[in-house]
């Protein structure tokens, strides 16, 4: 086993770029999938999770299933019934559509990853409003709010902060999910890895790149939310902090 | 549009299960029962009074965690042959099948989540304990285990279990190296008679169900061992 770490600097079979380039450019693809992925997350989860706290045992019922069915199919499989099933299942025109889109794996990476994740921050958004104490839900009531200005005014607020520890996670957890998509063929950070080993055969090299890269992210964003966590604090409340539960 | 017919899979069920099914469970349970073991021992160094041994496994469950679950599938298995040479002190590369080099990489990548389970297990314990383990003269590995691991254990177990779960789902990923798991199985039957579409729902259909009932077990289970105090 020999090492050589100036194969970053050399040019990659596409002839253009040297293998560094390629792996930021996987960087930038990974960055891309999970914000935007992310955005649709925070979006459908927020409302999925306050739907599960309402008194409408219908609603609950929906978000319950809607949580279930995300949470208990594979990432793999999402992805691929996304990419591969989903254009079938459509009327042909649509189909076909669908899948001549010019970034076809990237869109469908973003919208899977938001799906799936989304059902998580609706579990986290539902913890985060059932920890606050009920007497606040009767305050708002007592006050003549009605349902959707109790959730507005008074328990979203907290609730959110509460939720930024364990939302922190998540977010982390979909900048690695996002690798999954190289089985769909997003050329992302796993995967310029993957491809620069194949070419170069440099396997320690090609990993590591990646591996210290995201490190990097997962520093950055650890502090970062901190930054934000503290800004956001209530005076006079401490964070719940987010208690144990399994997960990637 | 296209027509499904799921007549495959009643020509296929028992290769997609007595293989593909098989692997899957046989790689979650011994990659559950391993990585609880490593975990569990990391989570002790972890929480060691002597530093190098804290912050080295500190060091390693970290780096675990922040990276995807792919990248290490592919890391372990180019290290795994390196490894098990230099462990064996062999100079050329061990050749290593397929089942083995991903239970290693199962084992190791879990170990790092059920480390951080078994940490918050064993800090759930109160300190008392400890101190009464040892004033009853027993020493150190005498109290974690007779006193302290079996109650960390027991209070963990729902965690562990669903973290298991997360484990059953994640062993799909095995995919990117092209073995027959469950998914492997059924993608490669799928696109070899051009019925993927079929072949897809009917793997998330199992999953589904799957993972439901044992996660429905799971929270039944919280409830009964879950300790009145």
């Amino acid at each position: 086993m020999h090492f050589d770490w100036s194969i970053y600097l050399q040019l990659s079979p596409d002839g253009q770029h040297t293998y560094l380039q390629t792996i930021l450019h996987g960087l930038g693809w990974t960055l891309a999938t999970a914000l935007s992925a992310w955005i649709i997350a925070l979006l459908l989860g927020a409302i999925i999770g306050t739907i599960r706290t309402t008194p409408m045992a219908w609603a609950v019922r929906v978000g319950n299933t809607y949580v279930e069915l995300f949470r208990n199919i594979p990432l793999l499989v999402q992805m691929f019934l996304w990419f591969f099933v989903l254009p079938e299942l459509l009327p042909t025109a649509a189909g076909d559509r669908l899948k001549q889109l010019p970034n076809a794996s990237f869109i469908t990476a973003v919208v899977c990853l938001g799906f799936f994740t989304s059902a998580r921050v609706a579990e986290l958004v539902r913890a985060g409003i059932l920890a606050l104490p009920r007497g606040q839900r009767m305050a708002g009531t007592a006050l003549g709010l009605t349902l959707p200005q109790t959730y507005c005014y008074v328990l979203l607020p907290m609730a959110i902060r509460i939720v930024i520890p364990p939302l922190t996670s998540e977010f982390l957890n979909i900048i690695k999910n996002s690798a999954v998509a190289l089985t769909i063929g997003l050329v992302e950070l796993t995967a310029a890895a993957r491809s620069m080993q194949e070419f170069s055969f440099h396997v320690f090299e090609a990993f590591s790149a990646a591996t210290v890269v995201y490190v990097l992210i997962n520093i950055i964003v650890v502090n970062g939310m901190r930054v934000l966590e503290n800004k956001l604090q209530v005076p006079g409340f401490i964070s719940l902090g987010g208690g144990m539960s399994a997960g990637h | 549009m296209l027509d499904l017919d799921f007549e495959i899979i009643g020509r296929t069920w028992k290769y997609l299960f007595f293989d593909g099914m098989a692997f899957t469970i046989e790689l979650t349970l011994l990659a559950m029962a391993g990585g609880i073991i490593v975990g569990t021992m990391l989570a002790l160094a972890r929480l060691s009074s002597f530093t190098p041994v804290s912050a080295l496994a500190g060091g390693y469950v970290n780096l675990i965690r922040s990276m995807p679950l792919v990248l290490v599938i592919f890391w372990f298995y180019f290290l795994v042959p390196y490894i098990g040479a230099w462990l064996i002190g062999s100079k050329n590369p061990l050749k290593i099948g397929a089942f083995t080099s991903s239970l290693v990489t199962f084992i190791l990548f879990e170990a790092a989540y059920y480390c951080e389970i078994m940490r918050a297990g064993i800090q759930s314990i109160p300190r008392g304990q400890i101190l009464a383990g040892y004033a009853l003269g027993m020493h150190y590995w005498q109290t974690m285990r007779n006193v302290v691991l079996p109650q960390a254990f027991r209070n963990m177990i729902p965690v562990l279990l669903t973290q298991t779960i997360v484990l059953f789902q994640d062993v799909s990923l095995v995919y990117v190296l092209s073995i027959t798991d469950f998914v492997g199985a059924a993608d490669k039957v799928g696109r070899r008679d051009g019925r993927l579409v079929e072949m897809l729902l009917f793997v998330a259909l199992v999953y589904f169900v799957m993972c439901t009932l044992l996660s429905g077990l799971v929270r039944r289970l919280q409830q009964r061992v879950a300790v009145i105090r």
